[in-house]
């Protein structure tokens, strides 16, 4: 058998189904590589062995009775443990949550693991999805495979690490203002947001439910795209999940993007933008022009609004979401439980980590009595402006191309001093999460210090089979690759 | 000055959350940072848009199935007891509020 490293879902099943390995062979050679480098990178929060080898014994009895693999069969993929999985603990990176065992699956879980996909553990993240760099986890940080002092993006840092480093072949993230293209891009793999509506949601624990999105990783836009395939869809569990028919998103990767209109907005290359980052991100447009692309310039008006109206509604719901950890149901409870109201507010206190208190306030604050048109009530009509930008840019292209992110990986530590420097970070992913868009970062090049840089590339809604289509040209003609 | 430490205090009991004189002397500097930033948002004429309430009712979707009002199977108390701090008698058990 190749490394796990670098294997594909289609040479995964080429090996399969020519008995070159068994699933529960490479279910056991993958968690065993991927615990043994978990000190390294800090990816993983938890295995779950079992699991995995029962559902890599399910393939194996498939294969044996010649009956047809699902698209994900015998896959090793990682789950962010902000997504709950039944029987195996699931901690949001906090301390509050830190013993609680879900009683139920996620769906984008059961469909995973009804497609064949074997889940390998949980991944680290920042607590509760809050952070753009994976340092804001209860437990201990994750390395960038790329460069070990670095972060590797977040929130979604340990789903991006786990499979940059090959400890598992795809892996789902969430993304609420970027957490899966910033760390795909920091780390150098493939990552896709969503449509908003697209995949399901139950099973994802509440950060800011008119932004949160599962997504997948993979280390090629295949990968990443047949997980989204299988995970995305109407589910009567999710109000908010769309009835849109979901398109076969890997039938149409057929490496040509001759045509297709790409718009460049203006807004995106301005201060603040690291010149490295800028030139990468230029040659990768000189790529899409090469593929016949059409190129050319839009504008995102209300671009240089968005971290503001993002950080006041997404605080605003997560003080809302977060309301339920009261120490009573499933969170951990503090000792001091003289009186009800006592055993709540230490509860809380002691269960929430730095990040997750400052955003309870500030989201607590703009919904209070007096401040609630001031801030809530203008954040949401400047995100009705946001949204407009892409749906008048969307006019005249079928895609936009951007940065992921204004810098590379940075080193750990670097911003954690300054809540502020941190949020201005994710400039470039916030206005398509405003939006309900989806879109993807793909590797772009690196620095010459080796760091990763990513392209997003944004389309418009349920457009993900066009967009997919685009990413994957660009991934093959540009020869960046994974890795 | 945006926010003060007495509104930081108000706004961390609405939230019923315990925080430690440090703590509150930061957030209230942090917050006051996020503030005076989030003022570029009046800089934005918004007097003829209408907020954000779902962002697919733009996108022609849609979205308002719900499910069909029938009853689905439910945890039994056992199972939605079984990560709760303190349990008994088939019950969440919490600090007495009612004096006998």
């Amino acid at each position: 058998m190749d490394g796990v490293k670098t294997l594909t879902i289609d040479r995964i099943h080429e090996g399969l189904r020519a008995r070159q390995f068994s699933a529960v062979e490479l279910a056991r050679q993958a968690l065993e590589a991927a615990q043994k480098e978990n000190d390294q990178y800090g990816s993983f929060l938890l295995f779950c062995p079992e699991r995995a080898l029962e559902a890599a014994a399910r393939v194996d009895a498939k294969i044996a009775a010649g009956e047809p693999l699902g698209p994900l069969a015998g896959v090793p993929v990682a789950v962010k443990d902000v997504i709950v999985t039944r029987g195996v603990r699931t901690t949001c990176g906090s301390r509050i949550l830190e013993s609680y065992v879900p009683p139920y699956d996620a769906t984008a879980v059961i469909r995973l693991e009804r497609a064949g996909g074997m889940i390998l553990g949980k991944t680290n993240c920042d607590e509760f999805a809050m952070g753009s760099s994976t340092e804001n986890s209860a437990f201990y940080p994750v390395r960038n495979p790329a460069a070990p002092d670095r972060v590797p993006g977040g929130s979604s840092g340990g789903s991006a690490a786990a499979v940059a480093a090959g400890q598992a072949v795809v892996s789902l993230g969430s993304d609420t203002g970027g957490s899966i293209r910033q760390p795909a891009s920091f780390c150098g793999v493939v990552g896709i947001l969503p449509t908003y509506g697209r995949v399901s949601r139950y099973g994802l624990v509440a950060f800011a439910s008119s932004l949160d999105h599962i997504g997948p990783f993979g280390r090629t836009v295949k990968d990443a795209a047949t997980l989204l395939h299988v995970i995305a869809g109407r589910d009567p569990a999710d109000s908010t999940s769309a009835d849109v028919p979901v398109a076969d998103y890997t039938a149409g990767l057929d490496g040509k993007a001759a045509g297709f209109r790409v718009g460049v907005p203006r807004e995106y290359f301005g201060a603040g933008l690291d010149p490295q980052v800028a030139d990468r991100i230029q040659r990768g447009i000189e790529v899409f022009r090469k593929m016949g692309c059409e190129v050319r310039e839009v504008s995102l008006p209300h671009t240089d609004y968005a971290i503001a109206s993002y950080y006041i509604i997404c605080t605003a719901e997560a003080s809302s979401n977060l309301a339920r950890y009261d120490g009573v149901r499933y969170s951990r409870r503090s000792e001091r439980e003289d009186t009800l109201l006592d055993m709540y507010r230490y509860s809380r206190g002691e269960g929430f980590g730095a990040e997750v208190k400052r955003r309870i306030i500030l989201g607590t604050y703009v919904l209070s009595a007096g401040y609630y048109d001031a801030y809530y009530l203008k954040a949401q009509k400047v995100r009705t402006l946001i949204a407009r930008d892409f749906t008048d840019a969307f006019q005249s292209v079928d895609a936009i191309v951007t940065p992921a992110s204004p810098f590379p990986a940075f080193k750990l530590g670097e911003k954690m001093a300054d809540p502020l420097e941190m949020y201005l970070s994710d400039i470039y992913t916030i206005t398509a999460s405003l939006a309900g868009i989806c879109g993807v970062s793909v590797p772009c090049g690196r620095t010459s210090e080796g760091l990763p840089v990513g392209m997003q590339i944004l389309a418009k809604y349920f457009d993900e089979h066009r967009m997919l289509r685009l990413a994957h040209a660009f991934e093959q003609a540009g020869g960046f690759g994974a890795g | 000055m945006k926010i003060t430490e007495k509104e930081v205090r108000y706004v961390a009991d609405l939230a019923n959350l315990a925080l430690t004189d440090d703590e509150i002397r930061r957030y209230c500097a942090d917050l006051d940072d996020i503030l005076v930033y989030a003022e570029k948002l009046n800089e934005v004429d918004t007097s003829r848009v209408e907020p954000m309430a779902q962002v697919l009712l733009g996108s022609g979707d849609p979205t308002a199935t719900l499910r069909v009002d029938a009853p689905q199977p439910a945890f039994s108390s056992e199972i939605a007891l079984a990560s709760a701090p303190r349990s008994g008698a088939g019950q969440f058990k919490v600090p007495k509020v009612v004096e006998r």
